[in-house]
Formats: C-alpha cells, structure tokens, sequence
C-alpha cells in the first residue's frame, strides 16, 4: 500500500458508556480518496469525527486508542492545530450566515485572527474557489452572502473554505446527501481533482458514488471495521458476507 | 324539531361571536383613545424650545424638558453599559450550558427578576447604591433600570442563540478556530440582529420605568451631566408635573409623555423591523 | 488553550452570578426587614394604624388596598382580554388584521404606566367624581375604584397576549374533528379550546396578577394616598406599591424604612411565587400540547 499518511490504531469511541467505534485499526493512504460505507447508525460520522478531534466536544465522549497523522498522535497536538490539518465537511451546507462570499473562503485565516496582506487574501480565495472548481461561478460576486447560493454551490463553498486553510487530509461526512443528482456529480467530478493535493476520506451511504470515486472502500458495521481495501476489489470480491450483503442492499 | 335546535345553535354562534367582537372593541379602542388622547394634548406643546429649553418655575411659561431628556439618556447609558454585557454574557451561558444545573438555577433566577415589581428593584438599588454612596445619583437610577433590563437581555440573547445551528458553531471548530472565538465571532454574531432587538426593547422598557427612580435618581430641577449627582428623566418630570396644580407644568407633562411614548414605541417597532428584515438566515 | 478555559470560566461566572441575584435581592431585602420584623412581629399584617409619628406601622391597610384593587382590576378586565384572545386566537388568526391587531396591543402595552397615570388623573378622576356625586357619596374622584379601571385597562394587554398563545397551542386536529362532527365556532370554543386551554388561561390570569400586584405609578398617581383602611370601593387608600412610592425617600427613622422594606419583600416574595407557579403552568402545558 501507498505511504498512509493517517493511521488508527485500536481506536475506540464512546458516547458516555456506549462504545459505538470498536477497535478500529486502519491506514488511510495519501492522497487518495477513501470510502467509508455502512448501515445507518454504524458510527461511520463517530469514527470520522476522532480523526479531527471533533468527537470530544460532544459531552460525555471519550476515546481510546491512536490516530496518528503523519507518524504524530493528534491527541498529543494541540486541538485547533489538528483541526486545521484535517477539514472537515458536513452533510449540510453550513456556510457562515453572516459573513460574504469571500469571507468565508478567509474564515479560517480571519476567526483565527491570522492577518493577511491583500493580495495574500486575494491570491488564498481565488485559489481555494478555483479548486472547489466555483470561481467562475462566484467570482464577481464574491462579497454577497455565502447564503445566497444554491445548496450545492453553498456545499462546494464550504469546501473551498476548508481548503483554504490547506489541510492534508479533508473528511467529507456524506457531503451530498442534502444535494441534487447535478450538484452531486459536480462534487464527485470535484473530489478526482482535488486528490492531487490533498487526502480525501468519503463518508456515503451511496453505493454508486463509493465505486465512482473512491480509491480505496472501508466497511463499517455496528462499529467494527469488517472490510478494507482497493475499492475495486472490495466491489468485485469482498472477503465478508456482510459487505456483499450491504453492496447488493440487503440493508442500509 | 331538530330544525329548530339547528337554528337555535347557529344563533348562539353569532350572539357569541358578537359578544366577542364586542369586548374586543371594548378593550382596544379605549386604549388607542388614550394614545390619541396624549397626542392630542401633548404634540402642540413640542417645539425646538421645549426640547432644548430647562423647566421654569411655574406661572414661566416657555419653559422646556432637557434636563430630563439628557437624565433619561445618562440613566440609559448606565443601564445598557451593566445589563449588556452581563446580559448577553449570561444568555451565552445558557445556551451553551443548556442542560446543566447551574443553567437550570441561572434560568430559574432570571425568570423570577423579570417579574419582580420595579418598585423593588428601586428598593434594592436604594440600598446597595444610594445607601453606601450616601447619595441619590443618576449612577444608582443607571443601576436599578439595569436590573430591570437585564433579565430581558438574557432571555432574548439565550433564545436567539439558541437558534444558531450547532453545525454551524462545528463548521468553525473543524476549522481549527478555538473555542471562545467561534462563540465570540461566529454564534454571537450571527445572532446579533435578534440580540440588538431584545436590548432594545430593554432600552424602551426602561426609558419609561418611573417607581425604581424615586429613591435612586430622584429627579432634579436643573441640567446635570453629573454621573453622581441626582438626575431627572422623562418619566420623572411626568410624574412631578403631572401631580403638580400648575397648568404651565401639567402642558410641560403632556408634551414629555408625547416625546416618551415616541421614544417608547420607536424602539418597539425597530425592535420588530430588525427582527424581520435582518435576521439571519441560516 | 488557556484562553478557552479563561472563556469557560468567565460564563460559568456569569450564570454563578445571574442565579446568586436573586438569592441575594432576597437577603438585602429580609436584612433591610429586619429591624422592622423585631419591632412589631406579626402585627406589622393585622395592625392597621400607619402612623410614623407615634411609631405605628400596620400594613393592613396596605395589604387590603392592594388585594382589592389587583383582583378587581383582574375580574373586570378579565372578559375583556379574553374576548381578545379568542378573538386573535380563533376568529382573526392569520393575515393582516390579526398582524396589526396584535402588534398594536404589544406597543400599547409597552406605553409607560406613569402615562396611563397622568391619562388616569386627568379623565378617570372628573369622571369618577360626577359618579360618584350621582351616587350621593363623597366625591374624591381618586380612590379604589379609580385605581382599579386604570389597573384593568392596563392590564388587559398584558393577560390577552399570554391567553392568546396559550389558545393558538391548541392542536388543529382536535378542533377539526369537532367541526366534523358538526359543531359550530361556538361549541368548539366552548367545548374543546376553552376545556382545553384552561390550565393555560388560569396561569396567564396568575401572571397578570403578579403584574397587578406590583404595579405602581398609574395607581399612585390615582388612589388617593389615604393610609387609612377603606371603608369603602370609592375611598381613597393606599397599596403596598404606591405607599412605597410615597414615603419611602421620608422615611426617617430606622423602624419606619424597615417597614417599607418589609413591604417590599413581602412583594418580592408574593410575585416571586405567582412567577414561579404561573411560568410552571405554562411551561408544562406548552410541553403538553407541543405534543
Ligand atoms: N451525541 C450522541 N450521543 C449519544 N449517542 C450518539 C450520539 N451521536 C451518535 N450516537 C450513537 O452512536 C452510534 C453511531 O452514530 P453515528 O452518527 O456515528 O452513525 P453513522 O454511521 O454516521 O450513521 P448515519 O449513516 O445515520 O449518519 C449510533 O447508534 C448513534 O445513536
Ligand atoms: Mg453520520
């Protein structure tokens, strides 16, 4: 396999005394998109939300185990510092209400307090919007509000936005799931691009759209990681009854 | 037979409805007469003068009302300067910590100040203010209409900020913003516009609290931009000019119910204006 | 790091400050009561001489002017707000009237009582003193009755608003299936909004008397200020609120302050429960009904 440039080791989550990811060990390889798939309810957006430190801020979670990013245990690192090496983006578009176009693009530069000269500011949003492939689309708009656009402009916004602080690794929790047909298959002609410079793990309940884009497939089911490995050969020849199960839509 | 009861019912019905309609005449239209009635008395005596003018002594006439209007204005400052920041600061709190103990007290507590009467709240502005400065000031009448407004801005902030969607708070955490400063700078601004229109209701609120300034602010017959010395306001001279026998006085005390229930009745409508036009769409 | 802890901390603070208010208005207030309490014990509710000069301070008549005049106010006022809010809730729900009406009623509520007063002073007065010389008995104009039409008006706005919301938490589907069956508007209010709603409508009736209760400077400005206990609804007299109004920057004297304090705690104590109990209602019945 590929360099992997995030690894899990044993990695448990729980919600008070309810362990809902079950020793999960898995290496994601860099610069590849990897799906992650299961039932409803599985922990796929638990077992994700360890790997940016996200699930602790729910009260009572708790984990155990490693995530390493690039050899490093994130849970040694400051929080913030692995939130920005690892983005995020979530099912709903939630760009900021109150803030332009342009401003949300910056949001992770400015909230943080970061100042930037113009032309960096100019430069980072052009960019970020270029690769989530909308600058054409926004560019003489760009200080009206994030709100304003369609929900899959706003999902590819939010995108931009978390590209623009350049992550290694993006987390997409079933980005499309609140979109049409047409916007999501402008997010998955998306993800093929941006693999080029940044790791991409995909959760989906989609079957279709795992195949179509991912590299790499992760089976979860009531928390236990069943099935990893080349997509293709997941899809063709899955090792587990289960993940043949679901991929045929015996459930989910 | 039955058509006879069918028809006693659909009488009912209307009796019923017109007893209804009736009562609610009955209760609106008294009191838009006595907003009329104000306007009516009050609006000739507002010019430039009486707005720019200091009272007379009665019998004087062209005597004018701004030392109270610049006493309400102190007294505003005070009130806004404590209940705004120690209001919206506690309606973070309870939306944040929205199931904890401490949370359920804190909700608890405000609840109950908010229907305190305001003569007690004056009551205790006269003893933890007045009584140890050992005076009557504008500062202790600042601190007693900030009671009052500050439950109102809790409750208003608590409900608006409970409305920003958690993933949006989310959004800002993935992106490696520390905690305080998504509060800070993604929640609270998003939920501004609802928050402005509850401090302003607070504001008109309080512009016209009259009983919690009797033993704290006082009143004061001349322009005083003193902080710690006693301070009319609107309300204020109503009430002296109104109980006082002199027709000059009691002209004074329609023109300033005029101005107060203007004030009043501005801050409730752009209240609500924000509230439409501004809010955010999440 | 750091600062998000400092951040944590200081809204914790706050709210450790919002809940400890009220305990600590409480105690200033018993504190304040004090002296007053251990100069005359339970004769401070059953004495009605008010007198500051030999040192006498019933608060009967206090207590009686105030109970009077709040409950009356809420009886008259009652049908009235009612009407209202059956009115707004189930004949004029939606659309523009319904919009107007309700935004007139919350902006008349929101005109200054010390207004209402001097409205009060200038038209109630002359038109209670002609009643009352109608009436062959002796024409103050200012008094109780005075106190409790102006009461009831302002009241009105307040209890019709908490009537109405708790009407429209009515669910839709058990008036339809009354209206299936044939009944009219009427028996629907009567039979289901009304049975249904009850609950409801005895805390907004509770909530606008602890506002009654308190309220002070549109009473002041029209009872009359008489300290001694009414004889009759014409008299004039005084409420806890409106004694407080007047005398307490007079108040010389360690007893005679106290005295008032006490009557203010005892306001305190009496919304603070109303609150209590009225919101409790509300609240649950919300939740009942949302369900
Ligand atoms: N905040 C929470 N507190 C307690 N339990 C939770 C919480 N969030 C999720 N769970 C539980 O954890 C388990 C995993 O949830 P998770 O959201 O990770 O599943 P998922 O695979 O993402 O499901 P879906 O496909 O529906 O998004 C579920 O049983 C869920 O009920
Ligand atoms: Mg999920």
């Amino acid at each position: 396999m590929e360099n992997a440039v995030l690894r899990t080791e044993r990695l448990n989550a729980y919600y008070g005394e309810s362990r809902v990811v079950k020793s999960v060990s898995i290496s994601v390889p860099e610069n590849k998109v990897t799906a992650i798939m299961g039932p409803s309810g599985c922990g796929k957006s638990t077992f994700i939300r360890c790997l940016n430190r996200m699930h602790e801020l729910v009260s009572g979670a708790k984990i155990e185990g490693k995530v390493l990013l690039r050899d490093k245990d994130i849970y040694q690192m400051e929080s913030t510092l692995v939130r920005r090496k690892v983005g995020m983006v979530f099912q709903r578009p939630n760009p900021f209400p109150t803030m332009s176009i342009y401003e949300n693009v910056l949001a992770g530069y400015k909230l943080n307090g970061i100042r930037l000269k113009r032309s960096e500011a100019d430069a980072i949003v052009e960019n970020s919007l270029r690769k989530a492939a909308m600058w054409d689309e926004v560019k003489d708009y760009l200080h009206r509000r994030g709100t304003f656009l369609s929900g899959g402009q706003q999902q590819r916004l939010c995108i931009a936005r978390s590209l623009a602080v350049k992550p290694e690794v993006v987390l997409l929790d079933e980005p499309t799931s609140a979109l049409d047909p047409k916007a999501t298959s402008k997010i998955e002609d998306l993800m093929e691009e941006l693999k080029e410079s940044v790791t991409i793990i995909l959760v989906t309940h989609n079957v279709g759209q795992a195949s179509r884009v991912s590299d790499y497939t992760a089976f979860l089911y009531l928390g236990e990681l069943i099935e990893f490995g080349p997509t293709e050969r997941v899809f063709t020849v899955p090792k587990s009854k289960k993940t043949e199960e679901y991929l045929i839509g015996k459930f989910g | 037979m039955s058509d006879k009861k069918t028809a006693l019912r659909l009488a009912k019905n209307k009796v019923f409805k017109f007893i209804v309609v009736l009562f609610s005449l009955g209760s609106i239209i008294p009191l838009l007469f006595i907003l009329l009635y104000i306007f009516k008395k009050g609006i000739g005596v507002i010019n430039w003068k009486f707005l720019v003018g200091l009272p007379k002594p009665p019998g004087v006439t062209g005597g004018g009302i701004a030392n109270a209007i610049v006493g309400t204005l102190m007294l505003i400052l005070v009130a806004s300067l404590f209940a705004i920041p120690l209001g919206v600061s506690g309606g973070v709190f309870l939306s944040e910590y929205r199931k904890s103990k401490l949370a359920y007290f804190t909700r608890l507590s405000v609840e109950i100040l908010q229907g305190i009467p305001s003569i007690v709240i004056g009551i205790i502005a006269y003893l933890w203010v007045v009584k140890p400065m050992g005076k009557f000031s504008a500062f202790s009448g600042g601190i007693a209409l900030g009671m009052i407004m500050l439950p109102m801005v809790v409750r208003s902030s608590e409900e608006v900020l409970k409305l920003v969607p958690r993933t949006l708070k989310e959004a800002s955490l993935a992106l490696g913003i520390p905690y305080h400063r998504t509060i800070l700078r993604v929640a609270v601004p998003s939920a501004l516009p609802g928050i402005v229109s509850g401090v302003l209701l607070g504001i008109a609120r309080i512009a016209g609290e009259t009983a919690p300034l009797l033993f704290t602010a006082f009143g004061n017959q001349f322009m005083n931009w003193n902080l710690f010395k006693p301070v009319n306001s609107l309300p204020l001279l109503i009430f002296n000019y109104a109980m006082s026998p002199y027709d000059e006085w009691q002209r004074a005390a329609w023109g300033a119910s005029v101005i107060l229930v203007i004030i009043v009745l501005l801050g409730n409508i752009i209240s609500r204006m924000i509230v439409n036009k501004w809010k955010t769409r999440f | 790091m750091n600062k998000e802890r400092t951040f944590r901390a200081i809204l914790i603070l706050v709210g450790m400050i919002l809940s400890l208010l009220l305990l600590a208005i409480f105690l200033s207030l018993l504190w304040g009561s004090f002296p007053s309490i251990k100069a005359l014990g339970w004769k401070f509710f059953y004495s009605e001489e008010w007198n500051p000069i030999t040192n006498k301070f019933g608060a009967l008549p206090f207590l009686i002017g105030t109970l009077v005049t709040s409950f009356l106010a809420l009886a008259i006022s009652f049908p009235f707000s009612l009407a209202v809010s059956i009115y707004l809730g189930e004949y004029m729900r939606a659309g523009k009237i319904s919009t107007l009406l309700k935004v007139t009623i919350d902006l008349i509520s929101a005109v200054p009582s010390v207004i209402y007063g001097f409205w009060g002073l200038i038209i109630l007065v002359p038109l209670v003193r002609n009643i009352e010389m109608k009436l062959n008995i002796p024409p103050y104009g200012v008094g109780i009755f005075t106190a409790t039409l102006i009461l009831s008006v302002m009241v009105i706005p307040y209890s019709a608003t908490i009537v109405r919301e708790v009407i429209e938490l009515v669910p839709d589907d058990l008036k339809e299936a009354a209206y299936s069956l044939g009944a009219t508007k009427y028996e629907v209010i009567k039979d289901v909004v009304l049975p249904y709603a009850k609950s409801g409508i005895f805390a907004g009736l509770l909530l606008s008397l602890g506002r009654a209760l308190g309220e002070t400077m549109a009473v002041t400005m029209v009872i009359g200020n008489n300290n001694k206990l009414p004889k009759s609804l014409f008299a004039p007299a005084n409420t806890m609120a409106s004694l407080i109004a007047n005398e307490f920057t007079e108040a010389v004297g360690n007893v005679y302050l106290s005295s008032l304090i006490e009557m203010g705690l005892l306001l305190f104590i009496v919304t603070a429960i109303i609150n209590i109990i009225g919101k409790y209602i509300i609240n649950r019945t919300t939740v009942q009904m949302r369900e």
